[in-house]
């Protein structure tokens, strides 16, 4: 949810490109005040570091407790003992089968509608563009109590395809503007040469404009399927039976049942759901080339 | 952005050498262009748009989960808007949700992703890292995975009061002491490295000679933050200061699992109030009357925003 409205279209940012160290005039107040900022940006970064340590430790301890401290005897035990079917395999699965298929289905659907909008000048285009802007900053949450009624009269309540097509739903505002201005970028000359043989603009966009941009498509469905396997709220609503719900439904339950003891385990459990999400930002990160950021990722 | 102007830019210019048929009329025919939106205009209309209408119908209505009502839905017109201002529990929730945004969006994550941005200025990329690392680290991290984080930190047997006794303070229970103080630090935590992102990336595009400039004029540290380089990234404040309130706004699953919005009502958000209302006590309609005094604040903030980005954007 977080990231489906932070990628925040027209930031004006863009990557900070390495600067040099800027010429500094020494003098002892100015050395005094960089000591100053050094500390203080030591303290945040522990500050930040800290809870999250607690994860990573705890998960490694058989007998954790909730405070951070060195397990006495470290082990996987806790990781051995939520890898089954039951506790993590299956949400799992449900997580990877409801995200993968939201992620694809707003590639496609972004990936058509982003043509006509960037290669034509539509009467409506404009008008269009702005409602999408518009409703990439209406609150997601609170649509849910409508979304369950109409749900329950369409008979969607518990239902995969139901809750899919919703996921995809609510990621095509940003998908389609994120879409349409990595196409934007692909010269419009390169088509005309398939337009002059005759070719259809759908021939067009499958073979010309959609390989060039597969990177940008790649981008918008990562982001897609961080976000989904992020939500909670929406599963939680719009799913019921055990056998269907994803991680993030799952993982709240173990909470509720085991979280006031088995603390270890429930490290263990949250890092094992938060592992592909850390995979695939890096991923992205790494493979441009450390040019995204939030802004530059939009940016393209 | 560059890429919008630069096509933009390009468009219009003929195409070298290109006759008439080297590109397609300038307006087609409706079917040409109907046929590859109409996919994600029907998802949106039923999934997006339909459920924002049916949420202004079912509001004047006593529709609930259970009970006679779930059969016999039945049109009561302004009812639950009246009810909804003479509550108690919605103001309590208007309160603290302004109290939630105001104090982890708009001074905690603007004003400390603001501050780690301009003290990272001109530091080595060592620095940087060891900074930016846990704080993106938070950020990434699942909305969920961050709230049993935060519950553990903040727990009386926690690593806060441990650090805090050490010391020789006293701890306490933070969440049901202070609960909306809690879940205001660790949204703070979670969202910190969007705004720091956008500042650091409206910073570097801020040429260094004006402030270099400034500084040989005599002019304070201070001075030169307040007058030369804040001026220059007014529009980057502007608009992160509408995002966080707007991801702040409907940040329900870090409340929800942290305090549920307890003890009592003290951590009870419009979003929670609105979960309680609509699926706890199964009021479905006056569930979706809170929703929607939420959509409506969402979507004058969302207007701001495209106000504020969308002319030059499109």
């Amino acid at each position: 949810m977080a990231a489906a409205t932070s990628t925040a279209p027209g930031t004006g940012a863009t990557v900070p490109p390495a600067r040099p160290p800027r010429p500094t005039v020494a003098s002892p107040r100015r050395r005094a005040s960089d000591v100053l900022v050094t500390a203080v940006l030591a303290v945040v970064a522990v500050l930040f570091a800290v809870p999250l340590l607690w994860l990573v430790i705890a998960s490694l301890d058989p007998a954790a407790s909730l405070q951070l401290s060195l397990p006495e005897e470290p082990g996987l035990d806790n990781f051995a003992a939520v890898l089954t079917v039951d506790t993590t395999l299956r949400p799992l699965l449900n997580s990877l089968v409801l995200c993968l298929s939201a992620s694809l289905i707003t590639v496609l659907v972004a990936t058509l509608a982003a043509y006509p909008l960037s290669r034509y000048q539509l009467r409506y285009g404009r008008p269009f563009l702005y409602t999408i802007l518009f409703a990439t900053g209406l609150p997601l949450t609170a649509v849910m109590v409508p979304v369950y009624s109409l749900f329950a009269r369409m008979d969607l309540v518990d239902t995969r395809y139901g809750t899919v097509l919703f996921l995809a739903a609510t990621s095509l505002p940003i998908a389609i503007w994120l879409t349409k201005s990595f196409m934007d970028g692909v010269p419009i000359q390169l088509e005309e040469a398939a337009w002059t043989d005759g070719a259809s603009a759908m021939q067009s966009l499958r073979s010309i404009v959609a390989p060039l941009m597969l990177p940008g498509m790649l981008v918008v469905g990562i982001f897609t399927f961080i976000t989904a396997w992020g939500n909670f709220f929406v599963p939680f609503v719009l799913l019921l039976s055990e056998e269907k719900l994803p991680a993030a439904v799952t993982i709240y339950q173990f909470f509720g049942q085991y979280g006031a003891a088995a603390y270890g385990q429930l490290a263990a459990y949250s890092l094992l759901y938060t592992l592909p999400v850390v995979v695939l930002y890096a991923v992205v990160s790494r493979w441009l080339g450390g040019a995204f950021t939030l802004g530059g990722g939009v940016k393209g | 952005m560059s890429v919008v102007e630069t096509r933009r830019g390009s468009a219009p210019a003929p195409a070298p050498g290109g006759g008439p048929a080297a590109r397609p009329p300038r307006r087609q025919p409706a079917g040409r262009w109907l046929l590859p939106l109409a996919p994600a205009v029907v998802l949106l209309a039923v999934f997006f748009a339909g459920p924002v209408v049916w949420s202004v119908l079912l509001s004047f209505t006593d529709a609930s989960l259970t009970g006679s009502a779930a059969a016999q839905t039945s049109f009561v017109g302004l009812d639950n808007f009246a009810q909804l201002l003479g509550d108690p529990a919605v103001w309590n929730a208007v309160v603290l949700t302004v109290v939630f945004v105001v104090g982890s969006a708009v001074i905690g994550q603007n004003g400390l992703g603001l501050a780690l941005a301009l003290m990272l200025r001109g530091r080595g990329s060592v620095t940087r890292s060891l900074v930016t690392l846990p704080v993106m680290a938070a950020y990434v991290v699942p909305e969920i995975v961050a709230a049993f984080v935060w519950y553990a930190f903040l727990n009386p047997e926690g690593t806060l009061n441990t650090a805090l006794t050490s010391v020789g303070l006293p701890g306490q229970s933070w969440l049901f002491t202070v609960p909306i103080l809690a879940v205001v630090l660790a949204n703070i935590w979670r969202g910190t490295a969007f705004s720091m992102l956008i500042y650091l990336a409206a910073l570097s595009q801020v040429p260094s000679d004006v402030d270099e400039q400034a500084q040989i004029d005599g002019a304070s540290g201070w001075k030169r933050l307040r007058f030369v380089t804040i001026p220059m990234i007014r529009r980057a404040i502007g608009t992160n200061l509408v995002l966080v309130t707007l991801q702040t706004l409907q940040v329900f699953t870090l409340i929800f699992v942290m305090t549920a919005g307890g003890p009592g009502d003290a951590s009870e958000t419009l979003p929670l109030l609105m979960y309680e209302q609509a699926f706890q006590y199964a009021a479905l309609g006056y569930g979706t009357a809170i929703a929607l005094v939420l959509l409506a604040i969402g979507a004058v903030f969302s207007l701001g925003y495209i106000r504020a980005i969308g002319k030059e954007e499109i």
